[in-house]
């Protein structure tokens, strides 16, 4: 008799696992809390470092899950577990019940609530905006031609006791870089400037594009943590922050303040792993039972996580990790 | 005085009398000593407070909180029987005694053991004026105290039964001295049963449990013995009190009576670092009742178990290294709120904070104090340092003043000085004057009748240390007095809101009333166990030096869960400082301040 | 030594194995958190005293860590100890509790 696999989340990591899951010989179900599957994706523009299309790889792997003959269950998240016979039954909010001999948990993040920190301004002020308003806002091509100075404001609810989020969200440098750039196509007489802590340009090709914006695009990076922001009554954002390599403060006004907001686990992360009794990070994430060589399994028998459940991670690797984990359940139900 | 021949007389009355005359000997020099030290004001203050109503007050006082324990009543009623069995029980088991013997003796001038120990002295058969009434007035009473040891002993086990999660850690000598008080009691209860036994006097606790003894035991070899240690017991209890916190007993009357002279604290050390005047009898007060531990969420969340006023007062007096404890306090005034003694708690450890600024004519010579506004408005806004990180609350107050029509200065829209509080917390009282007049000079500059703040420790200190001559108020009351006037009215909405009263508003400057007032006009105001001035400090206390911001954070999420546990739609504060420090705790519950309520419903 | 005459200046580098670092010691001890700094600027840029004057508590602290005590000694005082550097360190330092251990160190010094 044929397997059978549940993933919960149907974004990225979901849709690649059921691809992959189904492609070789298991019977597999999604189950997505929205109404359609994509995830966060679906709230995004362009990626980096290509460019491309945020919606055209939503495309691709919806297209996929539907040519494998996915079930794909939307609107439903789950309920109840019970583990019958090496069987987890799932009820679903719907009433639907599920039967998986392995569960793969891809609920991925959140984004970080710009407006617990409250001195951006963000929620109080017109022109304070988030990475996932900026992304909005070129996705229906609605940037303000009139703008003329824009700062981006790294670390936004990521390596910060000030909110108990203590990692690095990873992709928020790279992504400044990449909205600055865009940003700069688009106005190419603005000025723009990004305040960090730290450049981490991790991946393949994130380095070269940081240089990039330097050298063709002429974006200003300045070592300095945002410590205020107000409004003046044109509605520009006056900002506080210290040039750290100059060792002065520095007061600027800009059009627009970008939060590059960071990354936490999902509410539906959350309520998972105590609806399983997955072991948790102190994070929120959930932790796999061996950093290196057990990432994607998880302390309960039979569960198993993957992508940005696990961890902040890019798309790149939140691919890659679902593979992973694709691997990893295949050899448990060899068993 | 002593008839040695006396029927009235025992060789056992000696320890008794003993110890209770070093004693009193021994307090009456102290407290001579301790009033001589007072500054000129202070002992003007007694002189006149002597024959004045201060002094029937005192007596009141000393009956409520001394003998029946009022307070701690309040705290938990299981607690305070059981203060009360031994504060008024004991004076009972005194007065009553004393009112008995002096109706048999028909003379009020007895020796003092006399009444002590009168079920001995008193012969078999002996008829006098309403003996069965007192009979049985003092086995109640007796009673009493039994039932109040008994509780006292639990709750050495169990500390929750009388509504405590730790009780005051005890070091040998405190032990030793309690077991010699937990002693007295039941062996007066066992002298006078086997004494009734052979006298037939006594009532239905003594007499009955005398009958019992004396079926199975030798009561006439028992008796005299029994006495002996009685009052042994009593004797080196006297003899011991002053070293140990027992000395709260005849202290806290003193105590009550100086304050209510109007005697005030003095806040400063002597020479020596040494405390002066009124501190030595608040010290001296404290019974080491341990209710400040029950307070302390520096217990509760980070379980440090050695700065807490029980553990500190203690130090103080016996004049130990402090250190940490000094500067490790949030200086919320919970314990303070709670002490039922009333002792000036944040003040005894404030003192203690050394002054290192050295104030030259360069010190914050970089804030000027020239006249920047030429407007006239009428109100002046003074958000705080910390008010600039919540711009939230910021926004709202512009958008208040708007809709009331009000004109407005906004004193420190570019970034402002620092009220001064906080250096004055952390001990510089001399760098803080000097900042607080260069603020005050600010402030008067203005030109405004109302000075308005955002913050509370701001707020705290412009009207206690600052002696403006203009009104100060806190947002709330500003708020309130917009909405009582007519000025602003908002829409009543369904959300359920629990208020968190920041320490500085509600406990350190009694505004209690104006933000629930407030908040009844906006919601549904849910109540819970940390209300008004019992309010939980959110851990963000610039007052204390010592923990970390990690441990802070951990204080913030043990109060808010405290305050989230009835499911409210929202958290309201009113402290720029209290809403960035619960900020730091995700939960799904928002947190706002009382100004961004009632300005999104105006 | 045979003179020649002439003289290496000094450099203006941080002379780390000659410079005192009692202090940065004292600091490490009684401040943890200390340690945890990553000089990103957040307390300077938000200071109520950084605004009136060159009072900049990041590098105070980085130059009490580097053992130079000569050059932030003076600026110690003009903190008004307001706590809004507390408030916003991103790592949790006890800022304030810093600027208190250094002038408790220069005092018993």
């Amino acid at each position: 008799m044929m397997k059978s696999v549940v993933i919960i989340g149907g974004g990225v990591a979901g849709c690649k696992a059921a691809v992959e899951l189904a492609s070789i010989g298991y019977r597999v179900t999604v189950v997505e809390k929205e109404c359609s599957l994509g995830g966060n994706l679906n709230n995004w523009d362009r990626l980096f470092p290509d460019g491309k299309r945020a919606s055209c790889l939503v495309d691709a792997l919806v297209s996929d899950v539907e040519k494998r003959g996915v079930t794909v269950l939307t609107n439903v998240e789950p309920e109840k577990v019970e583990l019958i016979d090496d069987c987890y039954n799932i009820l679903l909010s719907d009433k639907g019940l599920l039967k998986a001999d392995a569960v793969l948990i891809t609920t991925g993040f959140t984004t970080f609530n710009a407006q617990r920190k409250e001195e951006y301004g963000y929620g109080i002020y017109r022109n304070v905006i988030t990475s996932v308003d900026l992304e909005n806002i070129f996705a229906a091509n609605l940037l303000s031609r009139e703008i003329g100075c824009v700062g981006m404001v790294h670390c936004v609810g990521s390596r910060d006791e000030k909110c108990g989020n203590m990692y690095c969200s990873k992709v928020c440098c790279i992504t400044a870089v990449k909205q600055a750039i865009e940003l700069k196509q688009m106005l190419p007489n603005a000025e723009i400037f990004c305040f960090y802590m730290d450049m981490r340009m991790f991946g393949p090709g994130y380095e070269e594009l940081y240089r990039e914006a330097q050298e063709q695009y002429g974006i200003k990076f300045v070592r300095g943590r945002v410590s205020e922001a107000s409004e003046d009554s044109e509605g520009r954002v006056a900002i506080k922050v210290e040039d750290t390599l100059v060792g002065r403060p520095m007061r600027m006004k800009l059009d627009r303040l970008v939060l590059m907001v960071g990354m936490e686990p999902s509410p539906g992360t959350n309520r998972l792993a105590k609806l399983f009794g997955v072991e948790m990070r102190e994070s929120g994430f959930i932790r796999g039972v061996d950093p290196h060589m057990g990432a994607n399994i998880t302390n309960v028998d039979g569960v198993f996580v993957a992508g940005a459940a696990t961890s902040p991670m890019n798309t790149t690797d939140t691919i890659n990790d679902a593979c992973a984990a694709v691997l990893q359940i295949d050899k448990y139900l060899r068993k | 005085m002593f008839t040695f021949t006396s029927p009235n007389y025992e060789p056992f009355v000696w320890p008794f009398s003993i110890g209770m005359s070093a004693l009193l000997v021994y307090i009456t020099i102290k407290y001579i000593k301790w009033i001589y030290e007072f500054d000129k004001a202070n002992r003007v203050k007694i002189l006149k407070g002597l024959f004045s109503l201060g002094t029937l007050r005192s007596v009141k006082e000393i009956f409520l909180e001394s003998l029946v324990h009022r307070k701690i009543y309040r705290e938990n009623p299981m607690l305070g029987y059981m203060h009360m069995c031994f504060g008024l029980g004991w004076a009972l088991l005194i007065i009553v005694g004393h009112l008995e013997s002096s109706i048999y003796q028909a003379s009020w001038a007895n020796t003092p053991y006399y009444s002590i120990f009168f079920y001995y002295f008193l012969p078999a058969g002996a008829d006098y004026w309403g003996h069965e009434v007192f009979g049985f007035l003092m086995d109640l009473i007796l009673l009493m105290i039994l039932s109040g040891l008994f509780i006292a002993w639990g709750k050495r086990w169990y500390s929750r039964i009388v509504g405590m999660k730790k009780t005051t850690k005890q070091r040998p000598y405190d032990r030793l001295v309690k077991g010699v008080l937990w002693s007295i009691f039941p062996l007066r209860f066992l002298a006078e049963s086997m004494q009734s036994a052979i006298t037939g006097h006594g009532s239905f606790l003594t007499h009955s449990t005398g009958e019992f003894f004396a079926s199975f035991l030798p009561v006439e070899t028992l008796s005299y013995p029994l006495w002996w240690a009685y009052s042994l017991s009593l004797g080196i209890f006297f003899l011991l009190i002053p070293g140990s916190r027992y000395m709260h007993i005849p202290t806290e009357m003193v105590y009550i009576f100086l304050k209510n002279w109007g005697v005030k604290l003095d806040v400063k050390l002597g020479p020596n670092g040494e405390l002066k005047g009124l501190s030595k009898f608040e010290i001296y007060s404290c019974s080491r009742c341990g209710i400040c531990l029950n307070q302390c969420q520096l217990l509760s969340s980070l379980n440090n178990q050695s700065t807490q006023p029980v553990y500190f007062l203690r130090k103080v007096r016996e004049d130990v290294e402090r250190g940490n404890d000094i500067n490790n306090c949030l200086m919320c005034g919970r314990c303070e709120e709670m002490c039922p003694v009333d002792i000036d708690l944040n003040a005894l450890r404030m003192m203690q904070r050394q002054d290192h600024s050295v104030v030259t004519d360069e010190t914050y010579s970089y804030i000027t104090t020239n006249k920047e506004y030429s407007g006239c408005a009428k109100v002046a806004y003074f958000a705080g340092c910390m008010g600039h990180l919540t711009p939230g609350v910021i926004a709202s107050m512009r958008k208040i003043f708007n809709k009331a029509g009000v004109e407005y200065h906004f004193v420190d829209e570019g970034g402002g000085v620092c009220c001064g509080r906080p250096l004055r917390l952390s001990g510089n009282r001399a760098a803080a004057d000097v900042l607080m007049q260069k603020n005050s000079d600010r402030i008067v500059a203005t030109g405004a009748e109302i000075l308005v703040t955002s913050c509370p420790i701001c707020y705290k200190s412009f009207k206690e240390e600052y002696a403006l001559p203009i009104k100060v108020m806190h947002h709330t009351e500003y708020i309130n007095m917009l909405m009582d006037c007519g000025a602003l009215n908002i829409r009543k909405g369904k959300e359920r809101l629990v208020f968190h009263n920041p320490c500085e508003l509600g406990r350190g400057c009694n505004v209690v009333e104006a933000p629930l007032r407030v908040l009844d006009g906006a919601g549904e105001i849910v109540a819970t166990e940390f209300d008004g001035r019992a309010s939980l400090c959110c851990g963000g206390s610039l007052a204390n030096t010592v923990i970390s911001p990690i441990e802070r954070g951990r204080i913030a999420a043990d109060a808010l869960s405290r305050y989230t546990c009835s499911d409210p739609d929202c958290v309201v504060t009113a402290c720029p400082l209290c809403k960035k420090n619960f900020a730091k705790v995700n939960q799904p519950v928002p947190i706002r301040d009382i100004a961004e309520v009632v300005a999104e419903r105006c | 030594m045979v003179s020649f005459g002439f003289s290496i200046l000094p450099t203006r580098a941080i002379e780390y194995d000659k410079n005192d670092k009692g202090c940065a010691d004292y600091v490490a001890l009684h401040v943890p958190s200390s340690s945890a700094c990553i000089g990103c600027g957040g307390c300077s840029a938000t200071c109520s005293a950084g605004n009136f004057t060159e009072f900049n508590i990041r590098k105070i602290q980085m130059l009490m860590k580097r053992g130079e005590n000569q050059l932030y000694m003076e600026q110690l005082h003009k903190c008004m100890l307001c706590g809004k550097c507390l408030a916003v360190c991103p790592r949790g330092v006890d800022t304030r509790g810093m600027i208190l251990a250094m002038i408790e160190y220069m005092r018993k010094k």
